[in-house]
C-alpha cells in the first residue's frame, strides 16, 4: 500500500517535470501554426504561412546555415586538437600534464561573457571580426569539453596493447590508429557531440566576436526580438525540435546497438 | 624520441590555448589596469564597489544562488527516480528529460516570453480558470524562472550520472542493516553523488552569475544584472573598454573566490574535484 503510493508520487513527479519542460516548447510550436500575428495566446486559425515564409527568409535561413557550419567546423577542429593532446598526454611528465589540465579549466571557470570579451579584445586589436574569428572563438570555448571527455578514456588505456602492436611489427602510426584510437573512440564521440551542442547553443561568445551582418541562430533571434518576433521564428523552432528529435533517435539507436553488442560478446567494448 | 612525439601531439593544443585563452586574459588584465591614455590606474578595479555596479553584482549573486538552489531541489529527486527506473545513460526516458537542452537557448527563452507576457499564455490560462492575471513579465521572478529552465538539464545530468554509478548492493546492505529511506538518502545517496552535485552546481551557478540576455528578454530594463553592466560597457554609445575589462576581472575573481569557498566548504564532507 505504502509502496504503491510512493510509486504514484514518483510517477506524478516525473510527469510534472515533463510538463514544465515541454509545455514551453509545445507553445512555441503551436504558435507557428497560429494565424494570429499580434498575440499568440489568441487563436486566429490554423496556417502554414510561416513555414513558406521561413524557407524564403534569407536572414533566418542564413543564420541557420551559419550556426550549423560554425558548430560543425568548430567541433571538428576542437575534437582533432583535443584528441591529439590527450594522446600526447599518455607519455607526458606528471607536472606537465597537470599544467595542461589546469589551462583546460580556464574557459570552463570563466563565464561565457568573459571568454567572449577577452577574445573580442584580441581580435579587434589584430584583425577584423569575421567568420574566422567566430570559428576560433567557438573552438576556444568548446575545446575543454572535448579534452575532459577524452582524458578519462586515455587514463584507462592499457599501455601493453600498444606495445604489443609495436612488437608485432606495427608502425607507431598504425598502432596508434588501430589500438589507441579505437580505445578512446567513445570519449572522442561524446566529446564531439558535447562540443557541437555547446556551439549550437551559444549566445554570449558569438555575440561579442561576431562580424557585423553575420548571425547565428541565437544572435539572429536576439536581434529579431527587439524588432518584434515574426511567426517564422516559431516555425524555425518546430524545425529545430524535429532535427533534435531525429539526432537523438539516431544516437539512441546507435548506443543501443553498442549495448547489445557488448552483452552478446561479453567483452568490455 | 617518445617525449618529442608527445610534445608534437600536444603542441597545437598548447599553442591554441596560449594564443586564444591566456593572451586574451592578459589583454583583459592590461585593459583593466590602464586608462584610455595607457597610464596605470586602479579606478576600473575599484569601480565594482560603486553603487551603480555593486547593486547589479549583488542582484546577480543572489539571483544565481536562487536559480542554482531551485535547479538542485527540482533535479535531485528527479535524478533519484530516474536512476531507479533506468541504468543506461542513453535510455529513452533519460533522453526525454535532457532533450530540451538541445533546443536553442534563445528559443527556450522566447518560449517563456510567450508564456509570461501580460496577455500571454499564462494569463490566458488563468483567465479561463477564473483567476486574476499575474504580471510576471519584467520582474526578477520571470528572469529566475527563465534562467532555471535554461540551465536545469545541466544540473540534472551530472547528478543522474553520479547516482546511476552507485552500487545497488550498498543500498541493499544498508536496508538489511535496518536503515530507513531517509538514512539511506542522507548517508549513502547524497555523499556518493556529491561529485555530480558539485559539477551540477558549478555548471548552473557560473553561467547564471554572468547572464545578461535572459535578463534582457524577460526582465526588460527592470532587471539589471552585472552581465548587463559589462555588456553595456562594451556595446553601447558610451562604451568604455577599460571599465568593462575592470568589471569583467572583478566578476571573474568573484566567481573564482566563490568556487574556492565552496570547495573548502565541501572538503569537510568529502573533497572532490569540481569536474
Amino acid at each position: 500500500m505504502v509502496k504503491s503510493v510512493k510509486k504514484t508520487a514518483e510517477k506524478a513527479y516525473l510527469v510534472l517535470i515533463l510538463l514544465l519542460l515541454y509545455v514551453p516548447i509545445a507553445l512555441l510550436i503551436i504558435s507557428s501554426f497560429n494565424a494570429s500575428e499580434r498575440n499568440k495566446a489568441v487563436w486566429g486559425g490554423f496556417t502554414l504561412k510561416a513555414y513558406g515564409e521561413l524557407i524564403q527568409d534569407e536572414v533566418v535561413m542564413g543564420a541557420l546555415y551559419n550556426t550549423l557550419l560554425l558548430a560543425g567546423g568548430a567541433s571538428l577542429i576542437a575534437t582533432l586538437l583535443g584528441t591529439l593532446v590527450c594522446i600526447g598526454m599518455i607519455n607526458m611528465k606528471k607536472h606537465f600534464k597537470s599544467v595542461i589540465m589546469a589551462v583546460t579549466q580556464i574557459p570552463l571557470l570563466n563565464s561565457d561573457i568573459v571568454t567572449g570579451i577577452a577574445l573580442m579584445l584580441l581580435f579587434t586589436r589584430f584583425a577584423d571580426l569575421s567568420f574566422a574569428t567566430m570559428l576560433i572563438a567557438h573552438v576556444t570555448f568548446i575545446i575543454p569539453y572535448v579534452v575532459l571527455s577524452i582524458y578519462p578514456k586515455v587514463l584507462q588505456i592499457n599501455p601493453s596493447t600498444y606495445e604489443a602492436a609495436l612488437d608485432l611489427g606495427a608502425s607507431h602510426l598504425y598502432a596508434m590508429w588501430k589500438v589507441v584510437i579505437p580505445d578512446i573512440m567513445p570519449g572522442i564521440l561524446s566529446g564531439f557531440l558535447l562540443a557541437f551542442t555547446m556551439s549550437l547553443d551559444d549566445f554570449s561568445v558569438t555575440y561579442f566576436t561576431k562580424a557585423p551582418g553575420l548571425n547565428t541562430m541565437s544572435t539572429m533571434i536576439n536581434a529579431e526580438y527587439r524588432k518584434g518576433i515574426q511567426t517564422e521564428i516559431y516555425a524555425l523552432s518546430t524545425i529545430v525540435f524535429i532535427i533534435v528529435l531525429l539526432v537523438l533517435f539516431i544516437i539512441n539507436r546507435r548506443s543501443e546497438k553498442l549495448y547489445k553488442l557488448k552483452q552478446e560478446s561479453g567483452v568490455a567494448l | 624520441m617518445k617525449k618529442l612525439g608527445s610534445m608534437l601531439l600536444a603542441g597545437p593544443y598548447i599553442i591554441w590555448m596560449v594564443l586564444f585563452t591566456i593572451i586574451p586574459l592578459c589583454l583583459i588584465l592590461y585593459n583593466a589596469f590602464t586608462n584610455t591614455d595607457g597610464n596605470f590606474t586602479l579606478d576600473n578595479i575599484t569601480a565594482i564597489t560603486d553603487y551603480v555596479n555593486a547593486k547589479p553584482l549583488f542582484l546577480s549573486l543572489s539571483m544565481s544562488l536562487v536559480v542554482t538552489l531551485t535547479c538542485f531541489l527540482l533535479s535531485f529527486p528527479l535524478a533519484l527516480v530516474l536512476s531507479k527506473y533506468s541504468k543506461n545513460k542513453n535510455s529513452i526516458i533519460v533522453m526525454v528529460f535532457i532533450l530540451p537542452m538541445w533546443m536553442n537557448f534563445m528559443l527556450r527563452t522566447l518560449a517563456w516570453r510567450l508564456i509570461l507576457l501580460n496577455n500571454g499564455f499564462l494569463n490566458k490560462g488563468l483567465g479561463i480558470l477564473g483567476f486574476d492575471p499575474v504580471y510576471l513579465m519584467n520582474t526578477k521572478a520571470a528572469v529566475i524562472l527563465g534562467t532555471a529552465y535554461d540551465y536545469f538539464p545541466f544540473m540534472l545530468l551530472p547528478i543522474y550520472n553520479a547516482l546511476v554509478k552507485i552500487d545497488k548492493d550498498v543500498i541493499n546492505a544498508a536496508k538489511d542493516l535496518g536503515a530507513t529511506s531517509f538514512v539511506i538518502l542522507k548517508r549513502i545517496m547524497l555523499p556518493l553523488s556529491l561529485p555530480g552535485i558539485i559539477s551540477g552546481i558549478t555548471m548552473v551557478f557560473v553561467p547564471s552569475m554572468s547572464e545578461f540576455v535572459i535578463a534582457d528578454m524577460l526582465g526588460g530594463n527592470k532587471v539589471y544584472l552585472i552581465g548587463n553592466v559589462i555588456e553595456q560597457a562594451f556595446n553601447s554609445g558610451y562604451a568604455d573598454v577599460h571599465l568593462g575589462s575592470g568589471l569583467s576581472l572583478s566578476l571573474m575573481v568573484l566567481i573564482i573566490i566563490s568556487m574556492v569557498i565552496y570547495k573548502l566548504f565541501d572538503k569537510g564532507e568529502g573533497g572532490h574535484g569540481i569536474w
